[in-house]
């Protein structure tokens, strides 16, 4: 990814959230269209599988993705899903404690597991000839979960940890916390991935096993394979071991509230010692790729490129080069949500520069945008390297992969995915000035400060 | 019907890695992959922060970051908007040994990401305004970082490990040091590290040995020789048993924990890195990932990795848990080293470790990036272009003997130095 210059301090999208501090980050690229031939059937039980085929080596790369996530979390119970992740490690009825990480390990293959706000995902990558092994064991656990309060607790004592590494030990996570449960005043994508502290702390067995049986079930997931196997293959594999897998009739449901029409300017702040750098970032909320199907995603998604995409970008351009008033300027748009999604902006002061005179010249630069920014040169540059980043992603089983299984979990189609190239170029100066017009708007946008804290008095 | 030879073969093997010498004599190792069209290659360049002047931290890295903002005609925005318009990667980074570089580029752009790569290596500006641009992002990340407990316990641990050496200044510098670069720093660092010498090269992708060849000679081939490197003295990590806190008020402490090492290139290394695997490594089954993380919940991450400079190598680990448990865990961490010198793994974590770590090793080499990465690291490590055909044999050869020779060298009596960032309170 490109979308951050060099060491610069740089506000980041939320990413998912692993099981442990190795997975690779989750791509925000497309894969190409007339790109490899993707499959994708059902299984008799409801499972839905996608076949990516790669055999520049032999090896797989084995997912199982799940059709819920942190905004499904059941009111007080924040971090379920997360917290259900890290226990979906200890093991089943058929395959004790560690059995499967260890015969992941001893077939000398990599695995992880990471939790979204809309999906929950665990892989494998293996030599291709241990995939129907993985499947056997992935199957298994996809209902044969066995929880003990013994292993529940020491986990628990895990996602602390992981919370206290991420989040309260660093001021900016906290803005960045505070600034998302400001923007969604209604819809859970305010909550945090990984739960509140005290939340987390109540999580029991029971939430997790209830959680674990409502949403996990066949026609609640979707298998992706990428690597060096036949749709023929993975099929007859998958038959023999996932469609034994017992349906339970219906995919579960997801409940999820509406974001209001957003009419109030928020700002807040994150004051803190430790903050000796300030920054400044700003979240708008906007539609994601299923809530805006007329194209607005990809004009938003072309637009975070023309206007916070690197060193060419009309931000970095305007703030750091031309006005010198920050030393990094960006923006992002993480289209790839059910609901509506933030659209963020986000500079960081040159020395001296105050986050008040800062704020004053983004919104300046903001409001040039649909006059200045959205030239024929800059527009081609931005789909050049959008488009380009799909090609880079298809040298990657994995990433390519992480790409279909996303897409499909949050409802999307494989045709989608496909087009996705295509409709980014087609997108006109005409939409994206409706775009910036319509979405970055004072009333739809959360404005946050991390400064340092003045001395105790 | 078994999964064998159901698909076409298109292969992407790093086994294949053939060498291509160019008319002007870069070397470079060359893996040809038609199947996705672009073209990864990397690079790396003899000589890096450990080069810095005294007092002045940073300037390797700075270099670094200067070279894409700006080259021959080409301002720094010039530069950016030629890359961007036709997506090519263009990236560097400075480590302690090494200037390391990086191009991605669409088959259809070779010519021009390779033309600007040369303007880039041979030709920087080092234009005052990018200067003063680059130093101030950098100071930012500086002061970003500057209470991040993790940061804090790893710059520490350097200074305490290394005082005196290179290798105990951090690679990027500090608020200070990197205030007092000037523009004559950069030029002789350029001067000192971008060179033809010390240079290795790896391509890999939808590009063949005779384009490849001639790319090469435009990339590289125009470059001095550069200028002689400053000796860096051998060193080894210093303060074993000493426990140093370094104070900041969060409610987990960030620990970071060496012992001794075995150079790459040593032949016990691949012993050390077996042991490595059973200790810490990267993988769910690992001593400490059981006994730290697994059974008592102690940390979420937790893991060790060997360092192999050209001038030191150790054994070095991290962890983070709350304040009132950081003396449990490391009490854990201590037993778990004491176990492996005085019993070693078991015959059957042996096998275990040299299962995974032979049976994963082609996971490493998956995308062309990654591949083009390995490639040159071994060539920079000076391990052979045949290294990858034998590493899982040395891996899986590796005995019991082997093990209790590199245990002696890497944990020997079990005392680690110990830097933890946070309030421990049992520590």
């Amino acid at each position: 990814m490109h979308l951050f210059r060099k060491d610069t301090p740089a506000l980041r999208p939320p990413r998912a959230w692993s099981n442990a501090g190795r997975a690779e980050a989750a791509p925000f690229g497309r894969s190409e269209a007339g790109g490899p031939e993707v499959s994708a059937f059902t299984l008799d039980n409801g499972l839905d599988v996608v076949v990516v085929p790669d055999h520049r080596a032999p090896v797989v790369t084995h997912m199982i993705w799940y059709r819920n996530g942190s905004a499904d979390d059941p009111l007080g119970q924040s971090g379920i899903a997360h917290f259900l992740e890290h226990l979906m490690f200890k093991g089943t009825e058929k395959h004790p404690i560690g059995a499967f990480s260890k015969a992941v390990s001893g077939l000398g293959g990599q695995e992880n597991a990471f939790t979204s706000y809309d999906y929950t995902a665990y892989f494998q990558r293996v030599a291709r000839d241990h995939l129907e092994t993985m499947m056997e064991f992935e199957a298994d656990r996809m209902t044969g979960l066995v929880l003990e309060d013994s292993v529940v607790a020491p986990e628990r004592d895990v996602v602390l940890e992981e919370r206290r590494m991420r989040v309260e030990t660093d001021p900016s996570a906290q803005l960045s916390e505070a600034m998302a449960a400001s923007l969604f005043v209604h819809h859970p994508y305010g909550i945090p991935i990984i739960g509140w502290m005290h939340e987390i702390e109540g999580l029991n067995r029971e939430h997790a096993l209830d959680y674990y049986k409502r949403f996990y079930t066949p026609e609640n997931a979707i298998l992706v394979v990428a690597g060096d196997v036949t749709p023929d293959v993975v099929r007859r594999l998958a038959d023999g071991t996932y469609g034994r897998v017992t349906p339970q009739g219906t995919r579960p449901t997801r409940l999820r509230a509406r974001e209001p029409e957003p009419k109030a300017l928020r700002r807040l702040a994150v004051e803190d010692p430790k903050v000796e750098q300030p920054t400044l970032q700003r979240l708008y909320l906007a539609p994601s790729c299923i809530t805006a199907r007329d194209g607005d995603c990809h004009a938003l998604e072309l637009l975070a490129e023309v206007l916070g995409g690197g060193s060419t970008s009309y931000l970095y351009r305007k703030l750091v080069m031309e006005q010198g008033i920050a030393v990094n300027a960006g923006a992002w748009y993480m289209g790839s949500a059910i609901d509506d999604t933030r659209f963020s902006v986000y500079a960081i002061p040159a020395e001296g520069v105050s986050l008040e005179s800062l704020e004053e010249a983004v919104d300046r630069t903001l409001r040039r945008v649909p006059a200045e920014a959205l030239d024929a040169e800059a527009t081609e540059r931005a789909k050049t390297r959008l488009v380009a980043e799909t090609v880079y992603s298809s040298d990657s089983q994995s990433s390519l992969a992480r790409i279909y299984g996303s897409a499909l979990a949050i409802g999307e189609t494989i045709e989608e995915v496909r087009r996705w190239p295509a409709d980014i170029e087609g997108v006109t100066r005409d939409r994206l000035a409706a775009a910036a017009e319509r979405y970055l708007t004072p009333a739809r946008s959360v404005t946050g400060y991390l400064t340092k804290a003045r001395d105790a008095a | 019907m078994n999964l064998v030879d159901t698909a076409p073969r298109t292969a992407t093997s790093p086994t294949a890695a053939l060498p291509v010498a160019t008319a002007s004599g870069i070397e470079a190792w060359h893996v040809e992959s038609p199947v996705v069209p672009l073209i990864a290659l990397a690079f790396t360049f003899e000589g890096g922060a450990a080069q810095d002047p005294e007092g002045k931290a940073g300037v390797a890295q700075m270099l670094a970051r200067l070279l894409d903002e700006g080259a021959g005609e080409l301002s720094s925005d010039a530069f950016q908007e030629r890359l961007a318009a036709r997506a090519i990667e263009m990236s560097f980074h400075a480590g302690p040994d090494s200037i390391g570089g990086s191009l991605k580029m669409l088959v259809k752009h070779a010519d021009e990401a390779i033309d600007l790569l040369a303007l880039a290596l041979a030709k920087p500006r080092f234009d005052a305004d990018a200067i003063e641009r680059v130093r101030a992002q950098t100071i930012a990340g500086l002061r970003y970082q500057q209470n991040d407990p993790g940061v804090m316990a790893s710059r520490r641990f350097f200074k305490e490990a290394f005082a005196g050496h290179p290798y105990g200044r951090p690679s990027s510098g500090t608020v200070e040091s990197v205030s007092a670069i000037t523009r004559d720093d950069l030029v002789a660092m350029h001067r000192a590290l971008i060179g033809r010498g010390g240079i290795k090269v790896a391509a890999v992708g939808a590009i063949d040995g005779a384009r490849l060849a001639d790319a090469l000679d435009r990339a590289f081939g125009r470059l001095d020789l550069a200028a002689p490197l400053k000796a860096v003295p051998q060193t080894a990590i210093q303060d074993l048993g000493r426990r140093i806190v370094v104070d900041i008020d969060v409610p987990q402490s960030v620990l970071r924990f060496g012992m001794g090492g075995v150079p790459w290139r040593d032949p016990d290394f691949i012993p050390a890195y077996v042991l490595n695997h059973v200790l810490g490594g990267g993988s769910f089954t690992s001593r400490l990932f059981q006994e730290v993380r697994e059974k008592r919940g102690l940390a979420y991450s937790v893991g060790t990795s060997l360092v192999s400079h050209r001038a030191c190598s150790m054994t070095w680990g991290y962890t983070a848990t709350k304040n009132e448990r950081v003396g449990e865990a490391l009490t854990v961490i201590a037993e778990e080293i004491g176990r492996l010198i005085s019993e070693g793994p078991s015959d059957e974590e042996l096998q275990k470790a040299k299962d995974y770590l032979t049976g994963s090793y082609a996971l490493g080499f998956d995308t062309s990036t990654k591949i083009a990465h390995q490639l040159v690291q071994i060539a920079f490590e000076g391990l052979g272009m045949d290294y990858i055909a034998r590493r899982n044999n040395l891996v899986a050869n590796v005995t019991q003997a082997d093990i209790r020779r590199a245990a002696a060298r890497t944990f020997a009596d079990g005392k680690m130095l110990v830097v933890a960032a946070g309030r421990p309170t049992d520590f």
